[in-house]
């Protein structure tokens, strides 16, 4: 396995690629709007990510709005307070962070980057995002409909979710059902078309050990996506028969406000366990593609190899393996047999386990490194603080007993926004800082970057970390309104008005980097093909923007790892991937 | 050296925050300060983890960031460095989850002699259930729920008569007596939470979940509901009394039966009625 590192073309069996018969626009619409290019479909899933994921900004304004100052909006009812919370949960986490980190950086990057022309299935691939692109219509579709969007929280848990006490029971859940099952169609096209092309079409020399983190963790969370949206699939369906055709699946006998209902003997539990099922998963969908990112954008900006690489990547494959079977320790409290507990809990604090190294060795890359503190390492750091303060307060929580208080109030909301909401956004920023120049042959404006990072970074710190607190203290979350109790003193409201004006703070900020990344298409200081001297092969185009089929007429031929920075006896501080064993030393 | 000082403060301030501020649980009002100790323990662990990770990246940045002669070091791999930090991250992991698996093993043990009272969730108000002279509670049936048996007592079962109905109110306790709650919902999921108990557990239609607790000082305390039940989630509110043994009692002498609530005439229908099929 020492080839893992120094690659000498002999130890490797050469695996010949066949070059993939493109399929060339022959119009403007084939070019722009039905492309089969990956870069293309990448923008594209990239932009309705951005806009939909706009609508869950705005979202959390009003519902900080409502928290922050109860009855002062008073459009903001409990009604639409739900209906806030749930689509803002189920936006950021599906149609934004999944599409964005699949969709938009799986395409982008990973035929560059393991040097292929484009994706195995380019049709199945351009499908994948209109399909996407009509799941995120139906959604948006909801808010006009009589009654609105469903209001039954991210988790859609039944029976509530399809019964008249929860808002959007007319249309809403039936279009948040129906909209889902579409996205999994989708995703399943993208999904298995990442898959097989990291598989099959990788360029010569460019062994699964030679692969960038970043195409690591996309690999992984595909696979992972693959095997669990499917239970969320058919819980969708199911739920959609109890709602439309009056099955039992999830309903057991109710009395609905003074009514007997006609549903006999379905249970409520199994939803949760196929929600769950996919939903813990879920979490690391979004989180192996930002492991792997921010590992390669550490490396790149502290010149240095990342730190124990074969380790980071069993680290990744642990995890996922791990991740099937923690998802119980969101349901601690759900009434499930209390003896799963233990089992659970062993399981979720072994995770940590990996995870942690993870950590280890992306601050034992730093050390000894050589840090050029521009906008996309100030992130990557951005993101080590908060994973690490998420994935600590998730020790409490995965610790059973632990999390018997703190379940349903404040502390976990301030924990899976640490954790999978700042997290990955600073690394979703850090990656657009990063790969804009390649994307559109100019830079973004530095200075405004750093404005944007510090104010995101410190502001959505001081809106989560005290927020914790207020869980401790028992705030419980998905509250309208905390009206008055015994135990929530009137602080309490004072720091709720503070994180409402960071959040409105932190919301402007997005602003910037929005402005930021339109006007820097024409206005930004031209790149050149890899203006942060990075060895991997997506720097190594001939063309910037890179041009249909990537490498122009050759393919480029694979000598080493990803990771030779800084290589004693070299000419530059980065050996890319394509350079011949000869021609690295001086 | 902005930004390493910028991390310093991260660090630093969230430990003066975890210190000084004044959000912190409340009192607790029953046996399980265990877990409020495991909490503490976990704090002291994560925080120390937390603390020393930042600060070890503000010293690399302090002493490793770009100048024009750096040169960053070549070090693949270092297997006894990443062994060494595996295990210690074992042994801290093991730290927290030996205790917290211990204090589960009493959760889920309900003591013997435990009393039973019975919590009916329902949207959006809480009622409750108390066993009568005979210390026994009647079997219930979502299917017999209707406006004069809101919560369904089978009216043939004669463990039922006499059983204690509280609607809408207030409910008391005795000090120092263990409990056990019988969680169940006419409708959708809440679920039973008073923070100065710590426990609380979800409650499903049509299955009875539970979780137990001793009562350890007297004193008025918030029900809230914590799981979303639709759109009185926040309004579903109640008060749970722990009394010392007289005022109980005194308590108790005020409540009314299943029979004294039910009209002669629905009673005597009921007890006709047959039994429905077994669910
Ligand atoms: C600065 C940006 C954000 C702010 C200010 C914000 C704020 C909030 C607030 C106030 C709630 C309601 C908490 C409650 O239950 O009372 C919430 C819920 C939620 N948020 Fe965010 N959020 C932000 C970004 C994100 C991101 C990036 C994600 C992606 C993971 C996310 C995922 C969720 C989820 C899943 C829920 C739960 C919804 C539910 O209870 O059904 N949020 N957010
Ligand atoms: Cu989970
Ligand atoms: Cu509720």
């Amino acid at each position: 396995m020492v080839d893992a590192t120094h690659g000498g073309m002999g130890t490797i069996p050469a695996a010949e690629v066949p070059d993939v018969e493109l399929y060339h626009p022959h119009s403007w619409i084939e070019k722009y709007v039905f492309s089969q290019d990956a870069k293309y479909i990448a923008i594209q899933y990239s932009i309705t990510a951005l806009a939909i994921g706009l609508v869950a900004l705005v979202l959390s304004w009003l519902i900080r709005l409502q928290l922050g100052f109860p009855g002062v909006f008073t459009f903001i009812d409990a009604d639409h307070y739900y209906q806030f919370i749930t689509m803002h949960g189920m936006i950021m986490v599906i149609y934004l962070l999944t599409a964005l980190f699949l969709g938009g950086f799986g395409n982008y990057l990973i035929p560059l980057m393991i040097g292929a022309r484009d994706m195995v299935f380019p049709f199945v691939n351009m499908l994948s995002y209109w399909v996407y692109l009509l799941a995120v219509l139906v959604l948006a579709a909801s808010f006009f409909m009589p009654g609105g969007p469903t209001g039954a929280g991210w988790t859609l848990y039944p029976p509530q979710a399809i019964l008249s006490g929860t808002p959007g029971q007319q249309w809403g859940i039936i279009l948040m059902l129906i909209s889902l099952i579409i996205f999994i169609i989708g995703f399943t096209m993208g999904g298995l078309n990442y898959v097989v092309t990291v598989l099959q079409a990788r360029a010569r020399g460019m062994t699964l050990m030679r692969m960038p983190l970043t195409v690591w963790g996309i690999f992984t969370a595909t696979i992972l996506a693959l095997l669990a949206f499917p239970a969320l699939l058919v819980a969708n369906i199911m739920m959609l028969f109890d709602k439309l055709l009056g099955t039992s699946f999830f309903m057991p006998a109710i009395v609905e406000l003074g009514q007997q209902m006609s549903y006999r003997g379905g249970s409520p539990i199994l939803f949760q366990h196929l929600f769950w099922f996919f939903g813990h998963p879920e979490v690391y969908i979004v989180a192996l593609p930002a492991f792997g990112i921010v590992s390669d954008l550490i490396a790149t900006h502290a010149r240095r190899n990342i730190f124990g690489y074969r380790m980071m990547v069993w680290a990744i494959v642990a995890i996922a393996a791990l991740s099937f079977v923690v998802w119980a320790h969101h349901m601690y409290v759900s009434g499930m047999n209390p003896n799963f507990g233990f089992f659970f809990a062993t399981t979720t604090l072994i995770i940590a386990i990996p995870t942690a190294i993870k950590v280890y060795n992306w601050i034992l890359t730093l050390w000894r490194g050589n840090i050029h503190l521009n906008v996309p390492m100030l992130f990557a750091l951005g993101f080590i603080v908060t994973f690490v303060n998420g994935g600590l307060s998730g020790l409490f929580l995965g610790n059973v007993v632990v999390d018997v208080p703190l379940s349903d109030t404040m502390f976990v909301v301030a924990h899976f926004h640490m954790v999978m909401g700042v997290a990955p956004i600073m690394v979703i920023f850090g990656a657009i800082y990063h790969w804009y120049p390649k994307i559109t042959g100019r830079m973004m404006d530095e200075g405004l970057g750093k404005f944007h990072f510090w104010v995101t970074f410190l502001g959505a710190y001081l809106i989560y970390f005290p927020m914790h607190y207020l869980g401790l203290l028992g705030v419980p979350r998905r509250y309208h309104d905390l009206g008055t109790t015994d135990f929530i003193p009137p602080n309490v409201a004072t720091l709720n008005e503070f994180i409402t004006v960071m959040a409105l703070i932190v919301g402007f900020a997005q602003m910037v980097f929005l402005y930021n990344l339109f006007t820097s298409v024409w206005k930004g200081k031209l790149a050149g093909g890899n203006p942060w001297r990075a060895t991997t092969l997506e720097w190594q185009t001939p063309q910037t923007p890179p041009a249909h089929g990537n490498f122009g007429k050759d393919l480029p031929v694979v000598y080493r790892w990803a990771y030779d920075y800084s290589v004693p006896g070299a000419k530059e501080d980065f050996i890319p991937q394509n350079q011949p064993p000869s021609a690295a030393t001086a | 050296m902005k930004t390493a000082i910028i991390l310093v403060i991260v660090a630093v301030g969230s430990v003066l925050f975890h210190l000084l501020s004044p959000w912190w649980w409340t009192p607790i009002a029953s046996n399980w300060a265990y877990i409020d100790h495991t909490i503490s323990l976990t704090f002291w662990i994560t925080g120390a983890v937390f603390v020393a990770v930042v600060l070890f990246m503000a010293y690399c940045i302090f002493r490793f960031h770009h100048t024009p002669d750096r040169q960053a070091a070549y070090e693949p791999e270092n297997k006894k460095l990443e062994a060494w930090l595996t295990v210690a991250t074992a042994i801290g992991v093991a730290a927290m989850l030996a205790p917290g698996l211990f204090v589960w093993g009493q959760f889920v043990t309900v003591p013997k002699g435990a009393t039973e009272l019975e919590i009916v969730g329902q949207q959006w108000q809480w009622s409750y259930r108390l066993p009568g002279k005979d210390g026994k509670l009647a079997t219930t049936y979502t299917s017999l729920i209707s406006p004069e048996n809101p919560l369904g007592i089978n009216p043939s079962d004669p463990a039922g008569r006499d059983d204690l109905v509280v609607e809408g109110g207030e409910v008391h306790l005795p000090l120092g007596k263990p409990v056990k709650m019988l969680l169940r919902s006419v409708d959708v999921l809440h679920d039973f939470y008073v923070p100065e108990f710590r426990a609380k557990m979800d409650i499903i239609p049509d299955m009875v979940t539970y979780f137990w607790i001793t009562p350890t000082r007297t004193g008025t305390f918030d029900v809230l509901c914590a799981e979303l039940c639709g759109v009185g989630h926040h309004i579903m509110r109640g008060k749970v009394v722990i009394d010392n043994e007289t005022d109980y009692r005194a308590w108790l002498e005020q409540q009314k039966t299943f029979a004294e609530l039910t009209t002669p005439i629905r009673k005597a229908e009921g007890e006709t009625a047959p039994l429905p099929a077994a669910q």
